[in-house]
């Protein structure tokens, strides 16, 4: 079987599952893995939406100006939803797009009305908690004109269960002049299999920014968000970062299609490969004259038992264009950890020093809070060998 | 006189060629020591080969630091006992801030790192990548900055002078004194220097006790060492030769 190919049939469907009442009958070991994703009470945001396998628990907001409800209660209040719905992402893209939209579970439905420009982030968390599911979620993000968002997503899997598989499909939309920072710091488990499917559409003026983080182990991973920007001046960046280990396979893309004119984009990924294969893919197409697009995949090997393929693609129907790509994939130079070890680290102290630091990414535009929650994952993330 | 540093015949190889031949040196605790030689006599070679690193391979010969036998010890191990070395050309590290890297040489030290990076006109570096587009000068001072935090007893000190301004190198004499209690001379000094130069500019700033020249991996040389800079000034190293023909020792 391929490595992209999951048998659907052998998940259950997480409506099967038994439902906690509210996030207290969580135990403590989850509550922790929670905070460590950034659910933690202490940490200021707009509005919060947690859910455990099918079950929304959680669904608030503090402000004005931003609304937030599980999907398919939208279903039954907006009539406009069918304007967004399906439209970014195809739901006959491929199996799992096709699985969510037979039989969705629940997801997250959040809209910032126009001019409201949200201070602190919102947070999402999408859990699974019940051993051998599918958890099949739709979500839909609408930043209305001239509104921004800084929208963290967490997801992850209890720390004891097995097999699990996650979909995740995600419709993001940017208004003209709107901004969306959307992250996502993943702590799946090491038999978790994860299929995101995301579409993002940007109209003029506005600004999307993803960073996805996983730092810790999971079995299989595949996605490739489409992000069109159809609108002038529209501007989109993805920032990956990554550790890969035994055993896990990780391909993760990035599409940008640059529809308008002065248009821009960048896609960054930075992956260490303890083991395992990585496929970093990135690709831009130039719909438009006078657009910018620059892609930059590096890798860093710490093992041959690993494989990374950075896969970069630059695709230009005009000429007035500025396309550029640098991809490099290598060891870590043992100059930088014997400089370390002349300041007193051990070797391995001074190796996970250097793969902190290959990691550390600087985003532009990315808010502190969100920057603080990536270092924190960083810190915790065992780096070294 | 207490002994700091005690090296005995020491053979080094690098990759598969013997560099350093028969070395033999003694620095006694609070002298300062300054090596003279021409680019790829072994000085820098030497320099590593007491720091620990492993592309130095010892073939005979043995280190003693504060009377232990540091032959085999791992570079990290030698930190710890206090052993700190100041490099030519250090390496950038990526996504790495000077601030982390002076907070992880403080350890148990209680200095204040925003304070001291003030002193020398380096606060501004403290967020920036480690070594990424520094000048020459700023190397030195980003070297010499970890180095006051880590506080050795023994500094090595490789090349300090090249690739420094004439604006900048003032500072770095001056952080070089306080790196070895050369800024208060009336107490009693318990850190030593080993300063390796080809240029030998570097005393002009900083006063050693002691000179050697090291030409082809051995001590040819050893003695007053302003007398010797002058000596090298006026003759080259070719003149150390001929010197060397009429007083060997």
């Amino acid at each position: 079987m391929k490595k992209e190919t999951i048998n659907l049939k052998k998940f259950k469907s997480a409506k099967e599952t038994s439902k906690p009442k509210d996030l207290s009958e969580l135990t403590e070991e989850e509550k922790e893995r929670l905070k460590l994703l950034g659910l933690d009470e202490k940490l200021k945001r707009e509005g919060e939406y947690v859910q455990i396998d099918a079950t929304p628990l959680l669904c608030r907001k503090k402000i004005e100006g931003l609304e937030i409800f599980p999907i398919t209660e939208v279903f039954k209040k907006y009539d406009f939803i069918s304007d967004y719905y399906w439209k970014a992402v195809s739901s006959e893209k491929d199996e799992f797009t096709k699985a969510v939209a037979e039989d969705l579970d629940n997801g997250y439905f959040i809209r910032v009305l126009p001019g409201y420009k949200l201070v602190y982030p919102v947070q999402t968390c999408l859990y699974i908690r019940t051993e051998n599911i599918a958890q099949k979620v739709h979500n839909i993000v609408i930043v209305e004109e001239g509104a921004e968002l800084n929208l963290i997503t967490s997801c992850s899997v209890h720390p004891h269960i097995g097999s699990a598989l996650h979909i995740g499909v995600s419709e993001f939309y940017v208004k003209k002049g709107g901004k969306l920072t959307f992250s996502m710091i993943h702590v799946w488990g090491e038999k978790t299999d994860v299929r995101p499917r995301t579409g993002i559409i940007v109209e003029e003026g506005g600004t999307y920014i993803s960073t996805y983080v996983s730092l810790f182990p999971v079995r299989n991973i595949q996605t490739a968000p489409v992000c069109r920007l159809l609108g002038k001046d529209a501007k989109a960046s993805f920032i990956s970062i990554i550790a890969n280990y035994p055993g896990s396979y990780v391909n993760i893309g990035g599409e940008v299609h640059l529809e308008a004119e002065e248009t821009k984009t960048e896609i960054i990924s930075r992956n260490v490969v303890y083991g395992g294969e990585n496929i970093a893919r990135g690709k831009i197409i130039a719909k438009a004259p006078k657009v910018k697009g620059h892609l930059e995949c590096q890798g860093l090997m710490l093992s041959d038992e690993g494989i990374m393929r950075a896969i970069p693609e630059l695709d230009s129907h005009f000429y007035d264009v500025e396309l550029t790509h640098e991809a490099a994939v290598g060891k870590i130079a043992q100059e930088e950890v014997e400089y370390l070890m002349a300041r007193g680290l051990s070797e391995d102290e001074a190796t996970s020093l250097i793969v902190k630091g290959f990691l550390t990414v600087k985003i532009e535009g990315i808010p502190p809070a969100l920057q603080a929650q990536i270092d924190k994952t960083l810190e915790l993330a065992k780096l070294g060998f | 006189m207490k002994i700091l540093l005690e090296i005995k015949d020491l053979w080094v190889e690098v990759e598969g060629k013997e560099v350093l031949k028969g070395i033999n040196l003694t620095l006694p605790v609070g002298q300062t020591h300054i090596i003279f030689g021409r680019n790829g006599s072994g000085k820098t070679t030497l320099l590593m080969t007491i720091m620990g690193f492993p592309s130095y391979r010892i073939k005979h010969g043995k280190i003693y630091f504060k009377g232990e036998d540091i032959t085999n010890l791992p570079p990290y191990e030698r930190a710890k006992k206090g052993i700190g070395i100041m490099f030519q050309r250090p390496p950038t590290i990526k996504g790495v801030k000077l601030r982390d890297i002076l907070k992880l040489c403080a350890k148990e030290n209680n200095i204040k790192i925003e304070e001291l990076a003030q002193t020398f006109q380096f606060e501004k570096f403290l967020d920036r990548e480690l070594n990424k587009g520094f000048s020459g000068g700023e190397l030195k001072k980003s070297e010499l900055l970890q180095l006051l935090v880590q506080n050795p007893d023994l500094v090595l000190l490789d090349e300090p002078e090249s690739g420094v301004d004439v604006e900048n190198i003032q500072l770095i004499g001056k952080m070089i004194k306080k790196l070895l209690q050369k800024d208060t001379p009336h107490k009693p000094r318990n850190k030593s220097g080993l300063i390796i130069t080809h240029t030998g500019f570097i005393l002009q700033y900083v006063a050693a006790d002691l000179g050697y020249v090291i030409m082809d991996g051995e001590i040819y040389c050893k003695g007053n060492p302003v007398e010797i800079f002058e000596g090298i000034q006026k003759y080259g190293y070719e003149g150390c030769k001929k010197c060397l023909k009429r007083f060997s020792w």
